[in-house]
């Protein structure tokens, strides 16, 4: 049997005197989209950075593919909240970054990157710095900047959070219909519970902090995911449940 | 090309009614020359010495690009050091600060006295008032990087140097340029001092012949050359930073 791709069996992390969370036990298999949600300050963004080895467990273990994480090395292309986009390189050298600092020459780097910019909608702009580019189209550089590293692992760190609402559904349908060709394994962070239940096959619902997971839905809607019909009004009533999950404990205080 | 000329027009404007007053005021107050020139008596006074301001201005012109390149160079040198090591840091600005405080008045004929007459002790001079700001313009520049692009880098795998080189010293490029404009506007100014403060040739121990000569008019034409020199400075450093920071013109033009 084939390992799940990543798993976690009751992390448990914090720093100092601060404990972020608390029993964290969850299941990523090869070319699933999972989505982890969860409140602000909820403990996301410590759960990338004991990904990405900046920070260690106090309790627990993480497996990837079958192996402690550190045995690994750096298996997740990362996907941060902004785009991060250099303003000084044309968004062709933002796209190989990751690729010239894996230590390939940039002639290559592009060469491998240059078939891919018309699925990403950015062919005729590879020359443009990311000054000259709308919001949608920085991000879709900055996911292609993700993707060619060839990672077994992406992970999207709340990637969508400072688009606006049209240009967010836009790049959901967008990464979908990515996802769908490409099959990549794939976590996404994120406090967006439309964006969540659009995206993926698993959700993680976590709890304030001290984190821990408060509940596991599994979405079976058939994809893609269209917002009208019955799967629309399927999706709706999986949002409303997990949003009243989101907003129960917290009845009473005021938000 | 056209709206840059019309911008400029106020100040050409202004520029010219102070010249006209002043011209005026010469002429018709009956004031002496030797007192208050009139701007085309410098002018013409400026073109009849031009042999000997020419023969002035070239070690001007010398203890101010080999003080630049020396302050530069040592000043991007530290910056590199101190944004490695962070207790250099603390222990070296604090002197750099004190350095900043001590009147020119007193050091430059020190400096002389201790260096000579000769190129050295300009080139110093210079350096000492023009290396803070570039100093103090590129640790400022490297702090200024995106957080989040140096946690991309780092997921990339990328080590402490490669960081610094994709992403530190390009965020610090125009907090440099912004640094090295005001350097350059106290390069020739330090230059000229220090050879006040003692010299066998230069704009500075020019004006200060022409003062004991009583011809503030030659002196004024020594002022006009050191502040051709300084805007020719100012430019050209504009013009690099267009250069070397394509990202930033206005028309981030496709295909170029």
């Amino acid at each position: 049997m084939i390992p799940p791709r990543l798993q976690l069996t009751g992390i448990a992390a914090g720093y100092k005197d601060l404990q972020v969370l608390k029993d964290i036990s969850l299941t990523v298999r090869p070319g699933e989209f999972v989505s982890i949600l969860g409140p602000s300050g909820a403990g996301k963004s410590t759960l990338f950075r004991l990904f990405t080895g900046t920070l260690k467990p106090t309790h627990g273990e993480i497996l990837y593919d079958g192996l402690p994480l550190e045995a690994a090395s750096s298996p997740f292309a990362f996907m941060p909240q902004r785009d991060a986009l250099m303003p000084w390189r044309r968004i062709i050298d933002n796209a190989t970054l990751g690729l010239e600092v894996q230590g390939m020459s940039r002639r290559e780097a592009r060469t491998r990157v240059e078939p891919l910019l018309s699925e990403f909608g950015l062919s005729g702009f590879e020359q443009q710095y990311p000054a000259a580019l709308s919001g949608g189209m920085r991000q879709r550089a900055a996911l292609l900047r993700t993707v060619v590293q060839n990672r077994s692992m992406l992970l999207l760190d709340e990637p969508f959070g400072a688009l606006d609402a049209l240009t967010r559904a836009g790049m959901h349908r967008f990464v979908e219909a990515m996802w769908m060709r490409r099959r990549w394994t794939a976590m996404l962070v994120t406090h967006d519970v439309r964006e969540a239940v659009h995206l993926s096959d698993r959700i993680y619902v976590l709890s304030p902090r001290p984190a821990t997971l408060i509940q596991v839905i599994d979405i079976p809607l058939t994809r893609p995911r269209l917002r009208n019909g019955a799967a629309g009004a399927e999706a709706a009533a999986i949002e409303n449940a997990i949003l009243e999950t989101l907003l129960a404990p917290q009845e009473g205080q005021l938000p | 090309m056209l709206t840059q000329f019309y911008r400029g027009l106020p100040a050409l404007f202004a520029l010219a009614l102070l010249l006209v007053s002043w011209e005026a005021y010469a002429q018709l107050s009956g004031i002496s020359p030797t007192t208050l020139p009139a701007p085309s008596r410098v002018l013409e006074q400026a073109w009849q010495n031009r042999q000997p301001l020419w023969d002035n201005t070239l070690p001007t012109i010398r203890a101010t690009v080999f003080g630049s390149a020396c302050s530069l160079t040592v000043a991007f040198l530290l910056s590199v050091l101190v944004d490695f090591y962070r207790p250099v840091r603390r222990a070296l600005f604090p002197i750099f600060i004190i350095s900043q405080t001590l009147p020119l008045v007193a050091i430059a004929p020190l400096i002389v006295l201790w260096f000579g007459f000769g190129l050295a002790p300009k080139i110093m001079l210079v350096a000492l008032v023009t290396f803070f700001p570039i100093l103090v313009a590129l640790t400022q520049g490297y702090e200024s990087t995106e957080a989040e692009i140096e946690q991309l880098l780092a997921s990339m795998g990328a080590p402490r140097w490669k960081r610094f080189l994709l992403a530190r010293l390009p965020s610090a490029l125009p907090y440099f340029f912004a640094g090295l404009r005001i350097s350059m506007t106290y390069a020739v100014v330090g230059a000229i001092f220090a050879e006040y403060a003692g010299a066998a040739k230069g704009l500075g121990i020019y004006i200060l012949n022409a003062k004991n000569n009583f011809r503030p008019d030659l002196v004024l034409a020594a002022v006009l050359v050191s502040a051709v020199l300084t805007l020719a400075l100012f430019g050209l450093t504009v013009f690099v930073q267009r250069l070397v920071m394509p990202w930033t013109r206005p028309s981030l033009g496709a295909g170029t």
